[in-house]
């Protein structure tokens, strides 16, 4: 077809926003008869589609929810029972509230979290900076590590991590959680591209002024990267929180376990109480839901951006 | 590379490539002769110091260490390496028949989990980006599954798959098929299992990836090719699907990587079961560090898993690499 041929030549962003809406909106389509599914036909098929697939991939988690609101005797007799009984009931939740692990479960996951996600912003960005902003002598070799590092894959390095932390005298500490996630290259990645994208003219203004190289990073280039911040903030926060194999194998002591560890520990120990085991399930996932809720944008601009440049 | 381009929120997104916009300031700072350009020197390095610190004791190092432990009888009850093995660890990992069937088994979940991944990203993204208005509804249903920890999709589909009682049987019935002793209690079907599982879970990420390859392809395209006489379905044929191509590589070979590091969900829906029919290759890792005991030889199986990832990893930036020259040529 022609169309492919003239495609390669296309400058990718500036016409679509501007000229492709005026000219949609201008001339519709021609449409030829017999040349296939019509537009509109197609469109009526895309909802249909659409919407099946949708609901089939919404209802696992309904099913658990509505699992986790019903008594712990119901949710025992299959599904059945759960979706014809219709009293929900908070019972499940109030008991893992009452039980006290869960809240533990929650700090650890809460203070790893963070601070993770505080190291990695901080020094990934900073590193960033470096390589966007400066020339130096072993800049190439710097960015040839960064990128073996993106190659590296981490979950297989669990054996060595676990040595080393044992040798540090790190085991069962949040340390442990912590330091091995700080080192994510792909922030870095992130991080530079849009460093990269941030006019010199600013910065130069600023060292006219007799800024020096920390005070242009942090009050320059930083204050302008708060989307990017937020994005790699929220991706390092939700990689942690969810993280199971690391603190599976470096966290023993189940006071100091993370979410994941814990449910995944104790899911013997909830005997037949099924109930109770999908409301830890959904406890576990809701503080990322409700940041899902709260910055789609920036995780769907940071998912995008780890998968393009990683 | 498009990257430059993909990135909505880069402030101004040139259409040259990131490295001669960068190099044209850097050189014209040079003419000029500023002087805290020239000084930036050992400023670098101490902007690059913290995270190279922990970049060098938990990716680099313990790589190395690792290729070195697994020439040693490394154990996790004695101190220190442990006497030398040569290739002792290696000989034993080709010889033993559970090391070639968990490799198999994170094959096996590869080939079962890619297909899907792809294909149904791809058709989801497609159909959702044609979408005028509602999108929001559609990026909810398939990508926040996503971001849930795999502790909570593992207990819902243990749940699900529960024999006899569970939702799965229970939709099996209603079909008019008889539900067996559950999907996981099978070998032969337990990996399925998990998949299903995965594929539920993990699609989001790639939709999200196929929506922004679509937002990047320009809306003339389909209007020219509309008023060539093309239907919806060779548009699509024509002018996405050779356009995405790049996307889909890459999404295959990103797929590829994170299939092969399969742990979590085996772990905690199957532990391995039934027997070891869905033992994956990190499963026997772990469990050869930390039930056997014997770092040394988990090490040695580390290693070659090591080998397969990175390897796929290099194909993928040599991809990478020829698409954008590719795009810069034309």
């Amino acid at each position: 077809m022609t169309t492919t041929t003239a495609t390669t030549s296309t400058p990718g962003r500036a016409g679509r926003s501007g000229v492709g809406g005026a000219i949609s909106a201008a001339a519709p389509p021609a449409r030829p008869s017999g040349a296939g599914i019509s537009g509109r036909t197609f469109t009526i098929v895309t909802w249909i589609v659409l919407v099946v697939f949708a609901v089939i991939w919404l209802i696992p988690s309904l099913f658990a929810l509505k699992t986790s609101l019903s008594e712990n005797g119901v949710a025992a007799l299959g599904a059945n029972e759960i979706l014809s009984h219709w009293y929900p009931t908070l019972h499940s939740y109030s008991t893992l509230f009452g039980a006290g692990d869960i809240w533990n479960w929650y700090l650890a996951s809460a203070i790893t979290g963070i601070i993770t996600t505080l190291l990695t912003v901080v020094f990934a960005s900073m590193a960033a900076f470096a390589l966007s902003r400066m020339r130096f002598r072993g800049r190439t070799t710097v960015m040839l590590m960064i990128l073996l590092g993106i190659m590296i894959p981490s979950q297989v390095l669990i054996v060595p991590i676990f040595e080393m932390l044992g040798a540090a005298n790190l085991l069962n500490t949040y340390w442990a959680v912590i330091f091995p996630q700080v080192p994510a290259v792909i922030s870095v990645f992130i991080f530079k591209q849009f460093f990269d994208g941030i006019p010199r003219e600013l910065e130069e203004a600023a060292r006219i002024d007799g800024a020096g190289l920390w005070k242009i990073y942090w009050s320059v280039i930083m204050p302008l990267s708060r989307p990017v911040i937020a994005a790699v903030a929220i991706l390092t926060f939700v990689g942690v929180w969810n993280n199971l194999l690391l603190p599976l194998f470096v966290l023993t002591n189940p006071n100091l376990m993370t979410i994941p560890v814990g449910l995944a520990t104790v899911q013997g120990s909830f005997g037949q109480r099924f109930a109770d085991i999908q409301a830890g399930a959904i406890l576990a996932a809701l503080p990322l839901v409700l940041l899902y809720l709260v910055f789609q944008r920036q995780i769907v601009e940071g998912v995008a951006g780890t998968g393009l440049k990683g | 590379m498009t990257s430059a381009t993909t990135t909505p929120n880069v402030p101004s997104a040139p259409n040259s490539p990131a490295a001669a916009s960068a190099a044209a300031p850097a050189r014209r700072a040079g003419r000029g002769g500023r002087p805290s350009d020239r000084g930036t020197g050992p400023g670098a390095w101490l902007f690059l110091a913290p995270f190279g610190l922990f970049y060098l004791a938990f990716l680099l190092g313990p790589t190395i260490w690792m290729f070195v432990a697994s020439f040693f009888n490394t154990s996790l009850v004695h101190r220190g390496l442990g006497s030398f093995a040569g290739l002792d660890n290696y000989v034993e990992m080709f010889s033993r028949a559970d090391f070639w069937s968990s490799l198999w088994h994170t094959l096996q979940f590869t080939l079962y989990t890619v297909p899907p991944l792809v294909i149904l990203a791809f058709v989801f993204a497609v159909l959702t980006n044609r979408l005028q208005r509602g999108q929001w509804f559609f990026r909810l249903a398939f990508f926040l599954p996503f971001i849930l920890p795999s502790a909570t999709i593992s207990l819902i589909w243990v749940f699900i798959f529960t024999p006899a009682t569970g939702l799965f049987a229970s939709v099996q019935s209603l079909l008019g098929f008889t539900p067996g002793s559950g999907i996981l209690a099978d070998p032969k079907s337990a990996m399925v299992g998990v998949a299903i599982a995965t594929v539920w879970w993990t699609i989001g990420f790639n939709f999200i990836l196929y929506l922004a390859g679509l937002q990047d392809i320009p809306r003339e395209l389909y209007e020219a090719a509309a008023v060539d006489g093309a239907s919806t379905w060779q548009q699509i044929r024509h002018v996405t699907i050779p356009l995405l191509r790049r996307t889909t590589t890459l999404v295959i070979l990103l797929q590829i990587i994170a299939s092969l590091k399969i742990f979590d969900q085996v772990y905690l829906m199957t532990n391995g079961g039934p027997g070891i029919s869905t033992q994956v290759s990190l499963g026997l890792i772990t469990g050869t560090a930390f039930t056997d005991n014997r770092i040394g030889a988990a090490s040695a199986a580390s290693v070659l898993l090591f080998i397969i990832i990175v390897a796929i990893a290099v194909i993928r930036e040599i991809v990478e690499r020829v698409a954008a020259r590719r795009d810069q040529e034309a």
